[in-house]
């Protein structure tokens, strides 16, 4: 019986990748354990191994081949007693997977991946084999709030997330040699998501400094440099292994200004993939938006595209305050227009109108705004114009913006990943009825991640998270549709 | 002089063998106990006898309600910051957590100030926003001040991290209990410590007891010099009753983490006088015990005789320097008793600092 050999995943979010070379050839013996192949993604580079023995009768996806989604047939192998000049694959060789080329810069296209639906990477015949999904063009309705942090003219580059955050890193810590970043796998891993790509190159081990694994031992590390002046980026692997050390982003960084008398500031950033990411279980699957967002003395940034990734970042390096610098993994990899600007910056606090929209206002932020943007789309098609606001800033929380929206559309759905009780969405709506309660023509809605501990199961998760249908369904009702 | 010596020996043993005989062993001071000369006992006097004042007046003054909430007082240890103090060079930093005040007043803080801020008041040293834990001051390099056990050796290592970033060739001492010696960030902060050999010298200040338990009900191994032994920082036990013996140790601790070659620990062998805070009635321990530390192993004691007998001061001139001292104190008691509390409209300052 012959085997198919399929393009693995190198995480849970994986979709696609690079087969880069081959090690074996055909006609080549192997056995379990055999380095078979090399293959890469923009995080990092992992061998295929060999699972069962036989003859690798053939290659179906060749060296050097991009965009091989995964769970492809890469090769085929023939078993004890086949001819492997025979055996066919289980399934044609499929071309490059087209769909994930990046935008172009005039398509201004943003939101273009969504979360990696569930896969048949478990095996089990059941489950449907994802699609990635279609490019979800967005025709960029941006703001006079947007366009007056990009000046009119400025050329525009596609990047990822990823790269627009290691830009800003790299583009402060050229200007400012006080800046330097600290966490697990920085430097010599490159990051364990590839955010700190190249930074120990440029900048030498002296900046660029790997940390044990002791969330809570160098954060305090980070927060005593910072109390001298230093700038410490202090990256967490994720924001979950964080709860480890929230004492001294809570205690030690938020309160020392206060308590000191405004003597003594902490001039730090916290960054890290916070949220759900994919499969990935309850310990490893939160938003902690709402946490921080309840603390005096801190900022919160929640970046939703590469350009506000990189404007903001920026912003909080440079802010002498304790920034928490939330992002996703599900963002790293999507492709935005960034401008081309020496020095880009995006102010902390002030919300962007994505989307101009006079029927409802859909409030979200950081991944919520994929959910949110497609909704926007999705209501179009049956008449309701939304506008879409991205608070990129949960705290200090641009209250102006959201409330002139709102006092605009009469109506507003709150869009995030987080939990319900004492949520983002629970602030926006109290504020909302503190300052626009008279504009509202119905109670404001909410779309939270529901209030269950994340489930592992693919379909109990994807029921965990918002969805698309269910911000298209609280439109409606405020609408009265 | 050599009576004195002898005790200081005894107060070392005594504070060890207490809390587990057997296994505890005291790292002697080097045989020959080091010595002052007449200015650094006079100096070393002065300044623990002006902690000790303090200390008695915020007790006073927490009993008449003009100081509120947690007051921890030093009384009893003061030997070990001044002494450790005096080992210190111009810019080196320090840190502690919220038994507090004696570092402040050995920084070279304002004692106005301090006592100010223990009251609430704004001309407290942060404001009267800060409280008896939580004073700090760039100018005097003192972090303070910190309420969270254990927070502050993370805090100091990273501060003993900026002193190594900037090259600047200070060092920054990391002051903790016995309680907070614990704590799991505690040896999170020695790893990385040892591991970039970083300019700290953690001085781990035992007193006994970590609130209401003692050492041995709470420490599988009691001699907190070697609880940096698996990282490889050297550590020793030292005579916190003895300024002088802080001092020395102090010298050489400070010494090894200046010249590049890491941390070091030094566990101070001392006792509070007090209840851990002023709502502690100390029920933990015996009356006689306590008595029995005042009076054989008394840190100011101590020096009082030997400038009496070695130093041939009258007792008259010792009465001069305490009369000054209690100026001072009486002076902060009166500005901090009629400094007015904070404007209503601090309450909202000081939360953010301005983006430029």
């Amino acid at each position: 019986m012959a085997i198919d050999i399929l393009m693995p995943a190198l995480s849970p979010t994986m979709e696609q990748g690079k087969l880069a070379k081959w090690l074996k050839k055909e006609g080549d013996k192997v056995k379990p354990g055999d380095v078979l192949a090399e293959i890469e993604t923009d995080k990092a580079t992992m061998e295929v191994e060999a699972i069962d023995e036989g003859v690798l009768a053939k290659i179906l996806v060749g060296d050097g081949t991009d965009n091989v989604a995964v769970n492809t047939p890469i090769a085929v192998l023939a078993g004890e007693g086949e001819d492997a000049s025979t055996v066919q694959a289980s399934a044609p060789a499929p071309a490059p997977a087209p769909a994930q080329a990046a935008p172009t810069p005039d398509a201004q296209a943003e939101g273009l991946a969504d979360r990696p639906a569930p896969d048949g990477r478990s095996g089990t015949d059941q489950m449907p084999r994802a699609e990635p999904a279609a490019p979800a063009v967005i025709s960029n309705r941006t703001t006079h709030d947007a366009m007056a942090e990009i000046p009119e003219g400025t050329e525009m580059v596609t990047m990822t997330v990823r790269e627009a955050l290691r830009d800003a890193m790299a583009e402060e810590m050229r200007r400012d040699p006080d800046v330097f970043v600290m966490g697990e796998e920085v430097a010599e891993y490159q990051g364990a998501y590839k955010v700190t790509q190249g930074l120990l190159q440029e900048f030498g081990p002296r900046r660029v400094i790997d940390t044990p694994i002791t969330e809570h031992g160098f954060a305090g590390v980070g927060v005593g440099a910072a109390y001298t002046g230093l700038k410490p980026v202090v990256e967490f692997m994720t924001f979950n292994f964080a709860m480890q050390a929230i004492d001294h982003i809570v205690n030690s960084a938020a309160k020392t200004l206060y308590m000191s008398g405004g003597q003594l500031g902490s001039p730090i950033v916290f960054r890290g993939p916070n949220g759900a990411a994919a499969r990935v279980g309850a310990q490893h699957s939160q938003d902690y938006a709402a946490w921080y967002s309840s603390l005096p003395g801190l900022k919160v940034v929640v970046p939703y595209s590469a350009s506000d990734a990189k404007g903001l970042l920026k912003s909080a390096i440079r802010d002498p305050n304790p920034v928490v610098f939330l992002e996703n993994e599900i963002l790293y990899g999507q492709s935005f227009p960034v401008p081309k600007l020496d020095d880009f910056l995006v102010p902390i606090g002030k919300a962007r109108i994505h989307r101009e929209g006079k029927d409802v206002t859909i409030v979200s932020y950081g991944m919520g705004m994929t959910y949110a943007l497609k909704a926007a789309q999705e209501l179009e098609k049956e008449g309701i114009d939304a506008e879409v606001v991205d608070l990129r800033t949960i705290r200090p929380m641009d209250t102006d913006t959201l409330v002139a929206s709102v006092m605009k559309t009469g109506r507003c759905v709150t869009v995030d990943e987080g939990f319900p009780q004492s949520g983002v969405g629970a602030e926006i709506a109290t504020r909302i009825m503190e300052h626009a309660f008279d504009y509202l023509d119905a109670p404001v809605a909410r779309v939270t991640g529901k209030d269950v501990p994340m489930p592992y199961a693919a379909n109990l998760e994807k029921l965990a998270l918002p969805s698309v249908a269910e911000v298209v369904q609280a439109a409606k009702a405020v609408c009265y549709r | 002089m050599a009576v004195a010596a002898r005790k200081a020996g005894r107060a070392a043993s005594g504070a060890a063998n207490k809390t587990n005989p057997s296994k505890n062993p005291v790292k002697k001071a080097p045989p020959n106990t080091p010595q002052f000369d007449k200015t650094q006992d006079l100096d070393a006097y002065r300044e623990m006898l002006l902690i000790r004042r303090f200390e008695e007046k915020s007790g006073q003054m927490y009993g008449m309600g003009l100081i509120g909430g947690f007051c921890h007082l030093y009384i009893g240890q003061e030997a070990v910051v001044v002494g450790m103090q005096m080992a210190t060079k111009d810019g080196d930093k320090v840190i502690t957590g919220y038994r507090d005040h004696g570092h402040m007043l050995a920084c070279g803080m304002d004692p106005k100030g301090v006592m100010a801020e223990l009251t609430g008041r704004r001309g407290g040293l942060s404001k009267g926003k800060g409280g008896s834990m939580h004073m700090f001051s760039k100018e005097k390099h003192f972090y303070g001040g910190h309420g969270i056990v254990g927070a502050q050796v993370s805090l100091g290592t990273g501060i003993a991290f900026a002193n190594r970033y900037r090259d600047d060739n200070t060092v920054c001492l990391t002051y903790f209990g016995d309680g907070a010696a614990n704590q799991g960030q505690v040896y999170e902060s020695f790893n990385m410590a040892e591991l970039w050999k970083l300019p700290v010298v953690y001085v781990i200040e035992n007193n006994r007891y970590a609130m209401g338990t003692s050492v041995n009900r709470a420490s599988a191994q009691t001699d907190f010099s070697k609880r940096g032994v698996s990282f490889n920082i050297p550590g020793e036990q030292v005579d916190g009753m003895d300024v002088r013996a802080v001092h020395e140790a102090g010298l050489r601790a400070i010494e090894h983490a200046r010249s590049g070659k890491g941390p070091y620990i030094l566990e101070m062998l001392t006792y509070r006088y007090r209840g851990h805070s002023m709502s502690d009635p100390a029920k933990y321990r015996t009356k006689d015990e306590v008595t029995r530390m005042r009076e054989e192993f008394d840190p100011i004691e101590q020096v009082r005789r030997r400038l009496l007998e070695s130093w041939k001061l009258s007792e008259d001139e010792l009465k001069a320097i305490d009369s000054k001292v209690r100026e001072i104190v009486n002076e902060a008691a009166e500005f901090a008793t009629h400094d007015p509390e904070p404007d209503a409209s601090e309450l909202y300052t000081d939360i953010l600092l301005p983006t430029s």
